[in-house]
């Protein structure tokens, strides 16, 4: 099963080593692990998304790095998750339309056009990520980009707001 | 006006004021502007024959002592020669500080003459570890490195310091605040959970305390006998635990796990609360997980939250320093009894007391010989009265040093738990022995540990430090021998040390050190004696002993504790 880990750093030099290393060292399996500046430029947020049964010892783990601030499981539900890929897909011109037209629908943005290929940028839910390529594969894809999830805990209080709406419906 | 200073001096300056009186190291090329002033400092520097030494040095003086060793190395293969003291040093929860020589900045990824990424190399080995690159970050680095080494779980720190950073200059400031929002070591346990693991305990019929390493490095002995004896409790301590409460007490099993004793060993496997405190379920003391301690509740104290639930689930998780939860534990124990005494136990007592007088450790010393490790240890133990700091290596003397020593204090017995570090006794006795010069520190060392690091005798031999060496001379590699009798059909391979290379005494002497022999079972106690005459150089005493010499109780790795093997006998029999 994926999980979901927000890890609020110290913005210091080798943070991300010391990061991965000790996920490499207890043998701990990284699906994706984004990272990037946060509001504070004093701290960087690592979006990790791991593959396992356990999360226990891992945020265990991790806080044992001197660095490690905050560790936050992020469920499903209570988190907002994105992501961003680049997606090269044969395109013939005479297939070009309905490729065209599908990613139409997915909001994925031609950027780059060959003689017989287009690229895509999306970005979204990795849900509808994987959907999209789903639909590309038949076509046949060459290259393939992504950025890895990051995500965020959903505001106290719009969390409220949805249990409340989903309990009205 | 603040004064200007180099990095070097700045590096110095702050080493004392962490209060550092000994440093042990090995000079060079890019650690050396940290040399000269040394020159002006009143902290002394022995000057180690390898850095391995050195760092094991650093070690066993904090060992002794409780307060943080310093290491100090060049760069390149000065550092690399550190990482087997650190990780030694990382799994005891040791702390100790490594300070190592960089090539200068501009040089670092240009494989410079003895660069090595120190940084990178020696982070999984360290609890943290820093890469100065501005010379104003000295003094608050020291200051961490140090704060961060002494305190919540207790581990190595290393500084590594570019050659031009430590040859710049500063304008010297005092370390200013702390700043490490991600460090913050627990020191009460949660009542909540305090009262949970008195409410188990209560409950419980056959209670064994388990007592680890932990209570030792947070100076919590006294803590540790007070609670078991208000709770009517009996107690193991583990390798690294030993003398955390006195082998003498009634209470005390003594030592469990692959070479401890059948009742330790047997009292955690028939226990139905295991109270475990600063031990981490290593793998020598469980056995086989899934069937160790199988009908035990577990509480787990221990101030690194990553231990608990990392071998065995905790029903009652403790963070929290050993000495304070220790208090808090006797303190909610005491209201909860309001005066009337705690549980009997009679049953669970009487079967202890029957392990006991049935499977007590036992060997035989034949008057004719050879030599039994475990006289060696007795008669040192009856010569001494047992007042002595005793380091043993890795090995079968080790186990027997463990077993038959009898601890009554706690700092008194230092070896490599975690990391099983041959070589680890002469350089760690010598930091013992430099720590506390007027005890007797004693190491029990094997052949083959003694050949790994003997070298550092020299620098005892030069500095005047009186640490005292037995060298149980069995010709081989013990431990290894004995594994390849049991569990490989007597095929030995690799392990003969030969009868006479080299020659102990000579080698001693060579070495500046006084050399003794003892051949004979009756020359033991007279040369044990003549060596502890000796108060102003290091002294080796070789005893020849029983090459054939096997460590009872075993309980083979990875097998289940419930087959704890008490004899070579036993286990012919299957």
């Amino acid at each position: 099963m994926n999980h979901v880990i927000s890890v609020l750093v110290e913005n210091k030099p080798g943070v991300l080593a010391r990061i991965s290393s000790m996920f490499a060292r207890r043998g701990f399996n990284i699906h994706s692990l984004a990272v990037g500046p946060t509001a504070d430029p004093a701290m960087s947020r690592m979006t990790v998304v791991i593959d396992g049964p356990e999360m226990e010892q891992i945020i265990k783990q991790l806080y044992k790095l001197v660095h490690t601030v905050k560790v936050t499981e992020l469920e499903v539900g209570d988190r907002i998750d994105r992501e961003i890929m680049m997606v090269r897909v044969n395109a013939e011109p005479g297939r070009r339309a309905e490729i065209l037209e599908a990613a139409r629908i997915f909001d994925a943005e031609p950027v780059d056009v060959g003689i017989a290929t287009v690229t895509f940028v999306m970005s979204g839910e990795p849900a509808r990520l994987a959907d999209f390529l789903e639909l590309m594969r038949p076509y046949g894809i060459t290259d393939l980009a992504k950025s890895g999830r990051i995500a965020m805990a959903k505001d106290p209080k719009s969390k409220d707001a949805a249990r409340t709406s989903l309990r009205s419906a | 006006m603040a004064e200007t200073l180099t990095g070097a001096q700045a590096l110095i300056k702050a080493l004392e004021l962490e209060g550092v009186e000994v440093m042990f190291g090995v000079p060079g090329g890019a650690i050396l502007p940290a040399y000269d002033p040394m020159l002006d400092s009143p902290m002394r520097h022995i000057l180690a024959r390898h850095e391995q030494g050195a760092g094991h040095m650093a070690s066993g003086y904090a060992h002794a002592t409780g307060r943080v060793g310093v290491m100090v190395a060049t760069s390149g293969p000065g550092a690399t020669n550190l990482i087997t003291p650190l990780q030694d040093a990382h799994m005891d929860s040791i702390p100790v500080v490594a300070i190592t020589g960089q090539v200068a900045t501009g040089s670092i990824g240009n494989d410079a003459f003895q660069e090595a990424h120190t940084w990178g190399i020696s982070m999984p080995c360290t609890k943290h570890n820093y890469l100065v690159t501005d010379v104003n970050d000295i003094p608050d680095v020291i200051h961490e490195a140090f704060h961060l080494a002494a305190t919540g779980r207790p581990g190595p720190v290393l500084v590594d310091i570019p050659k031009n950073v430590l040859a710049s200059t500063m304008k010297w400031h005092r370390a200013g605040r702390l700043d490490l929002p991600g460090y913050k070591p627990r020191d009460k346990g949660h009542p909540k959970q305090v009262k949970a693991a008195i409410e188990l305990l209560q409950a419980a019929e056959r209670p064994v305390l388990y007592l680890g390493g932990g209570v030792i490095r947070a100076g919590a002995s006294q803590e540790a006998l007070a609670f078991p004896e208000l709770a009517n409790a009996p107690a193991v301590t583990t390798l690294m635990g030993r003398g955390a409460i006195p082998d003498s007490h009634p209470l005390c099993l003594g030592m469990p796990g692959m070479h401890g004793n059948y009742t330790a060993v047997t009292a955690m496997q028939q226990a139905d609360l295991l109270f475990a405190v600063g031990a981490r379920f290593d793998d020598r003391v469980t056995g086989d997980v899934a069937t160790f301690a199988p009908g035990a509740k577990i509480v787990h104290v221990d101030v690194d939250p990553a231990e608990i639930g990392k071998v065995r689930n905790a029903d009652v998780p403790i963070v929290g320093d050993a000495r304070s939860v220790l208090v808090q534990l006797t303190e909610t124990l005491a209201r909860k009894l309001g005066g009337k005494p705690a549980p009997a136990r009679t049953e669970w007592f009487e079967a202890l007391h029957g392990w006991q007088e049935a499977h007590p450790l036992r060997y035989e010393q034949d008057p004719e010989g050879p030599i039994q490790q475990q006289y060696v240890i007795q008669e040192l133990h009856r010569i001494t009265g047992g007042d002595a700091v005793v380091v043993a290596g890795v090995g079968q003397h080790q186990m027997w040093t463990s077993q038959f020593w009898g601890f009554e204090r706690p700092n008194t017995w230092i070896n490599s738990g975690g990391l099983g570090t041959m070589g680890y006794a002469v350089p760690a006795a010598i930091g013992a022995q430099v720590a506390l010069p007027d005890q007797t520190v004693f190491a029990i060392d094997g052949d083959g540990c003694f050949q790994m690091t003997f070298n550092e005798l020299i620098a005892a031999a030069v500095e005047g430090i009186p640490v005292k060496i037995a060298v149980m001379n069995n010709h081989a590699l013990g431990m290894v021998k004995q594994w390849q009798r049991l569990f490989y059909n007597e095929r030995y391979s690799a392990i003969d040390l030969t009868d006479h290379t080299p020659d102990y005494v000579k080698l001693a002497e060579a070495m500046g050190c006084v050399g003794l022999r003892a051949e004979h079972p009756s020359e033991v106690g007279p040369t044990l004696e003549k060596a502890l005459a000796v108060d102003d150089k290091p002294v080796v005493v070789e005893f020849r002993c029983d090459p054939d010499a096997m460590v009872f109780p075993m309980v083979p790795a990875g097998g289940s504790n419930d087959d704890i093997v008490l004899s070579a006998d036993d286990l012919n029999r299957g």
